[in-house]
């Protein structure tokens, strides 16, 4: 399967899980928001430029916003993910050349230690800014440290099994330096 | 101007993430004021589309609890038909009245449309609930909606065929009401905190209030007709400092399970609005 495709589907299929089960489910507690949707953005190729990247970001938030009748919240938050992306993985690749041999980030392209940060600086970063921007239309700053770290410990719980029960088999591709 | 284009070319990537960032922001501020947005009319359209689909199927296992929750409504409106009470004195004598106006015609206000719904929200600070009926079905913004079992909110957008609902399980919500018992008015909004509780605050502490009092819509309401059910007083929260109560009040509709509401048109809206914005002007 080509990586447009591939991507395209993950497009949908994460837009789809966010807004109808994830968005559908009673709310456990007003602090806790369960996000997924992210992951795609986390889940794009190493070969998109950062132009591309921050733009694919922004039309998947914008995609979100209009489900969930918020329009550029997401988007924002997107936006910022996607633009920050390269620069976290330029900081965490520990191989030399992964992102030359791998197509996109994973445990298996990066290593354990690397994907988990990255996920966890993307994670924080992505809810942190979503949810000050929700602060500034109403609540409190108790409502904003208590959301930020309550929602990103479910995503990153819905994170580490999306990648456990989806797992990324990864090719080595030798010949492409 | 070299410098400029060559300022552009070195920094495009961040300059680029700032601009769709600054789009995002204005959307955002812009939609919480005026509840419009670019694309928001065809993207109502469409995702009203997906989430019919969506609704077709999560319908099926609801029908057992609508049929019931439209059951019980209908026994309610049946309780209040004219034929189910009967005049003390049956002898009543016709009063031909001198004036010429027919006073005994009444005017109808308020008319109901029926109204699916295909997508609602609970979790979120924001909630939104969209309805299979829009502009081309005579459904237009700033429209009461009313449930089975209660309010639910007001139109807040239309497109085509779809419209959306701002519930009452939204931080800008507010709704003028009353109390039953007292009549004292006062207004609810939601504070974020639980779905299954709204805030009621206004009411001065004058009014006698108890645990369990039912709250009804209020006649100075632009969207309702007066005395539909908002919920019952499920705590009173104390507050010294302040003359007015704060009430935690149960809403009557259950928003968790909502699938069929009445879109209120109230005919004489626009009439209200605009006496009332050139009264306010007249007085400046």
């Amino acid at each position: 399967m080509s990586e447009l495709l591939k991507n395209t589907i993950r497009f949908i299929l994460f837009i789809l899980v966010q807004v109808f089960i994830l968005f559908k489910m009673p709310p456990l507690h007003r602090f806790i928001t369960p996000y997924l949707y992210y992951l795609f953005i986390l889940w794009l190729p190493f070969s998109l430029s950062r132009a591309g990247l921050t733009l694919v970001g922004f039309i998947f938030g914008l995609c979100l916003d209009y489900f969930s009748k918020t329009p550029g919240l997401h988007a924002a938050a997107c936006t910022l993910i996607a633009y920050v992306r390269p620069f976290v993985i330029g900081l965490l690749i520990s191989q030399e050349g992964a992102d030359k041999n791998y197509i996109a980030p994973s445990i298996v392209s990066m290593g354990w230690a690397p994907y988990a940060t990255y996920v966890l600086v993307l994670t924080l970063l992505h809810h942190t800014w979503l949810v000050l921007l929700e602060w500034m239309s109403f609540g409190s700053f108790l409502y904003f440290l208590g959301k930020v770290i309550a929602s990103s410990a479910v995503s990153l719980l819905l994170v580490l099994l999306t990648e456990l029960l989806f797992y990324r088999k990864q090719k080595f591709r030798t010949n492409t330096i | 101007m070299r410098n400029v284009f060559l300022f552009i070319r070195r920094h495009f990537n961040f300059l680029f993430f700032l601009v769709l960032q600054i789009i995002a922001l204005s959307f955002l501020f812009r939609y919480n004021k005026f509840h419009e947005a670019a694309f928001m009319n065809v993207s109502t359209e469409l995702t009203g589309r997906i989430n019919e689909k969506y609704n077709g199927i999560e319908y099926y296992f609801q029908l057992k609890r609508t049929n019931e929750a439209l059951v019980k409504e209908n026994v309610r409106l049946r309780q209040l038909l004219k034929e189910n009470y009967e005049a003390p004195d049956s002898n009543r004598r016709m009063i031909v009245d001198t004036i010429k106006v027919d006073s005994g015609r009444s005017i109808r206000k308020y008319n109901y449309l029926e109204a699916k719904v295909v997508s609602s929200t609970t979790a979120l600070q924001a909630n939104y609930i969209t309805i299979h009926r829009g502009f081309a079905q005579q459904v237009h913004p700033n429209m009461g909606v009313v449930g089975p079992q209660g309010i639910v909110g007001a139109v807040v957008n239309v497109s085509e065929n779809f419209a959306t609902v701002m519930s009452l399980l939204h931080r800008n919500s507010k709704v003028v009401v009353k109390l039953k018992n007292g009549g004292e008015r006062g207004t609810v909004e939601w504070d974020g905190l639980s779905p299954l509780f709204l805030t009621l605050k206004d009411i001065p502490k004058s009014a006698k209030v108890a645990k369990g009092d039912t709250v009804l819509t209020s006649p100075i309401s632009y969207l309702f007709p007066a005395n539909l059910m908002v919920g019952t007083v499920y705590d009173i929260v104390p507050d010294n400092a302040s003359n007015f109560y704060t009430l935690k009040i149960r809403p009557s509709t259950n928003f968790f399970n909502i699938e069929y509401v009445y879109v209120v048109d109230n005919r004489q809206y626009e009439e209200q609005r605009r006496l009332e914005d050139s009264t306010r002007k007249k007085v400046q």
